[in-house]
């Protein structure tokens, strides 16, 4: 066991740190989840990229600086510390990425990768649909074989798609196999959204931004997978979507979309509230001593995690734990903060903003009722039957 | 930065569990109950090096540090180890390698990694309640003043029923004196508060894994309505959130260890979060574990309640998870 951190590790943090201070925009920016907000963001993504901290732990080739998992952590913490703004091109980057690097052909890799990093094609989500939520093999969208074409025709509706009105493309699952059910038959395709028969509708999320989209497809081409990469394809093999998918999904639950600094500065600006506000109730203080300790109970989790991806072992189910550990710790920081504030929390504001955004991390990326049957069936190994 | 134990570690905890699975089974446990002392026990853990492990190789220890000890102590935790172990190992003898001025010392440190002679502890947060204190060697006991080592002639016994029979306690009364205070005993107190905490912590570590285990065992083969009670998404969701619980405390205990051994500035408030964190796991998989097990968890023929009870008297040593979060609340909000 080794709890320190190297020369090397020690310099990169305190580039990353000067850097960040130098160019945090302040006062931070608006929402990018709104259209206006979103352009914003958009020029932060870009000079993160100049600066090669659009994605750190990618290759310099692709736009990364070839950083180490231990260095993209650090990264994180620095990120968040700095109160840097949110990252818009998440979804691509920390979801639809992994992917491409597992399942990706070369080709692929170097028309796609650079154009994210450098936030040119900017990705949303299409797993989605309106009946197909929760129990995501029950998609309905199909994809027909256009053979003359080469490729195929997609149709459908994908629904509560982040960002969906401002992204330029979609990663998603649709039906190849018509005979097929469920999980069988589907395949991952990579979709512009400028592409003709693609309907965009953005609506309202709970909190009031304009964060959600319905992406209806009306017989939509997509080329055979890396034949046109800027028109789009597919990903990994034809009707074995599935597995494709679950290393997106295993990488949303886990550490790499939730790294554990954004709740340890979430932590620690809780503390600054805590003082600012001049209470010493003692409830309080130890409602807020308890999400702190959840914060560094997932921030050494995470260290036990990475330790283990750099040594070889994949964590698997595992990354539900991770998941339901840290939704319900934002949502408990949050809780804290508003109590903290009384009647202020009622009032429109960083905080009761959080909380709003906090309350979706049990839903997004399977809900948290989805995670504890994966936790108890597949890590704990309860019987899978019944329900 | 690497947050995993070496291979010596995990192999010795291995071998422990190993011999554990063999002399420490529940038969054991409940031989405890029945007022028999675990003397075999206790010759075997001096054997293995597990008592000694922190006194100085010179008198027969290994001379390790804490972050060789805690997963010792979980596989203790795990068998529900009718002994006093952490008290011994993980409290006195570093506190007498350390603290202890007199010739004594060295010898008694000796007869502790042997087995041959035991103390037993008792520390201010214990309130007087001491374990193993009939036929111990001596008491470590604190006062208002620190920690003092004190002869048997002068302190009385008075025993008491634990509610985990498996623990023989007493109420020991003494009236400290300049002549039993260790050096450095102010010091020392706060050494041992901390080591206890940790030692603690890592037994209920150790003990919340054994009552999720037999759950998820025993929840897996009971039907009822033609199904196993562990495919309902009711006990599925209970038991995964008593995973996520213990999962999520012991990354806690395993920083507290190694910040203990070495010596870092902030150990006392990582052993404060790791004992907070560990107690309140327990509670949580303590509840799922009798509640899913339903009538059969309510019976002293059936083997959890050896688990159950050593969980609830342990959660409240050693400082419970209220004092503990005071603690880290004076450090965070001063």
């Amino acid at each position: 066991m080794d709890l320190t951190w190297s020369a090397t590790e020690q310099a990169f943090r305190g580039e990353v740190r000067a850097w960040l201070e130098a160019n945090v925009p302040s006062p931070p920016l608006p929402s990018g989840d709104t259209a206006g907000g979103f352009a914003l963001h958009l020029d932060w993504e870009r000079a993160l990229h100049a600066r090669g901290y659009s994605a750190v732990s990618w290759p310099t080739e692709f736009g990364g600086r070839g950083a180490s998992l231990w260095e993209w952590l650090i990264f994180e913490e620095e990120y968040y510390r700095a109160g840097a703004p949110q990252r818009v091109t998440q979804n691509g980057i920390f979801l639809l990425a992994p992917t491409i690097f597992e399942y990706g052909t070369k080709a692929q890799q170097e028309w796609y990768l650079p154009r994210m990093s450098a936030a040119e094609d900017l990705w949303c989500q299409g797993w989605s649909e309106p009946n197909a939520g929760s129990d995501l093999a029950a998609i309905t969208s199909r994809a027909a074989r256009d053979e003359s074409a080469g490729g195929w025709r997609l149709t459908g509706q994908k629904t509560w798609t982040t960002r969906g009105a401002f992204c330029t493309h979609l990663f998603g699952l649709f039906r190849t196999d018509p005979s097929a059910e469920r999980h069988r038959g589907l395949t991952y395709f990579l979709v512009p959204l400028d592409a003709p028969g693609v309907t965009v509708r953005g609506f309202g999320r709970l909190d009031g931004d304009e964060g959600f989209a319905e992406v209806f497809l009306d017989d939509v081409f997509v080329p055979d997978g890396d034949a046109d990469p800027a028109a789009g394809g597919t990903l990994g093999v034809i009707d074995q979507g599935w597995g494709v998918a679950m290393a997106t999904t295993t990488s949303e639950r886990g550490l790499v979309l939730r790294s554990p600094g954004r709740f340890q500065a979430t932590a620690e600006r809780l503390i600054d509230l805590y003082r600012s506000s001049g209470t010493d109730d003692p409830v309080l203080a130890d409602a807020l001593t308890r999400a702190w300790i959840g914060a560094e109970a997932y921030a050494l989790y995470t260290l036990g995690d990475v330790t283990q991806i750099t040594e070889g072992n994949s964590p698997g189910a595992r990354s539900s734990l991770n998941k339901l550990c840290w939704s319900e710790l934002d949502i408990e920081l949050h809780r804290v903060a508003l109590d903290v504030l009384g009647p202020e929390a009622e009032v429109d504001g960083a905080w009761n903003r959080g909380w709003q955004f906090a309350l979706s991390g049990p839903i997004y990326a399977g809900t948290n009722e989805i995670q504890r049957n994966i936790v108890a069936e597949r890590v704990l190994g309860l019987p899978r039957v019944g329900r | 930065m690497r947050f995993a134990f070496d291979d010596d570690q995990l192999v010795f905890a291995e071998a422990l569990r190993e011999v554990l699975s063999k002399e420490c089974g529940p038969d054991v446990v409940r031989q405890a109950w029945g007022g028999e002392s675990s003397a075999d026990l206790w010759r075997q853990l001096s054997d293995m090096g597990v008592v000694g492990l922190l006194a100085p190789e010179g008198v027969g220890g290994l001379g390790l540090t804490e972050i060789d000890l805690v997963l010792l102590l979980v596989e203790a935790g795990r068998a529900a180890a009718p002994v006093p172990l952490s008290d011994v190992a993980a409290v006195a003898i570093p506190a007498i390698r350390d603290h202890g001025q007199t010739d004594d010392a060295e010898s008694l440190l000796g007869d502790m990694c042997s087995g041959a002679r035991r103390v037993a502890v008792g520390l201010a947060l214990d309130g007087g309640i001491v374990e193993g204190a009939v036929g111990a060697a001596a008491y470590l006991l604190e006062a208002d003043d620190g920690l003092h080592l004190v002869d048997p002639d002068v302190v009385s016994l008075e025993p008491v029923t634990s509610v985990d029979g498996a623990r023989h306690l007493s109420r020991v009364t003494w009236t400290p004196s300049d002549a039993t205070r260790l050096s450095n005993a102010v010091v020392g107190a706060r050494q041992a508060a901390d080591r206890s905490a940790l030692a603690v912590a890592a037994e209920l570590c150790g003990l919340s894994h054994t009552m999720l285990g037999m759950t998820v065992g025993y929840v897996s083969e009971r039907k009822q309505f033609g199904v196993p009670v562990g495919s309902y998404q009711a006990l599925k969701h209970r038991l995964a959130d008593a995973l996520l619980a213990l999962e999520m405390a012991q990354p806690l205990v395993w920083r507290a260890a190694a910040t203990l051994s070495t010596g870092d500035a902030d150990a006392s408030v990582h052993v404060s979060m790791a004992k907070a964190e560990a107690s309140v796991a327990a509670g949580i998989v303590s509840h799922a574990a009798l509640q899913c097990h339903g009538a059969i968890g309510y019976t002293v023929e059936y083997d959890l309640h050896l688990f159950l009870k050593r969980a609830w008297a342990l959660q409240r040593r050693a400082g419970d998870a209220a004092h503990h979060r005071r603690r880290v609340q004076r450090a965070i909000l001063g």
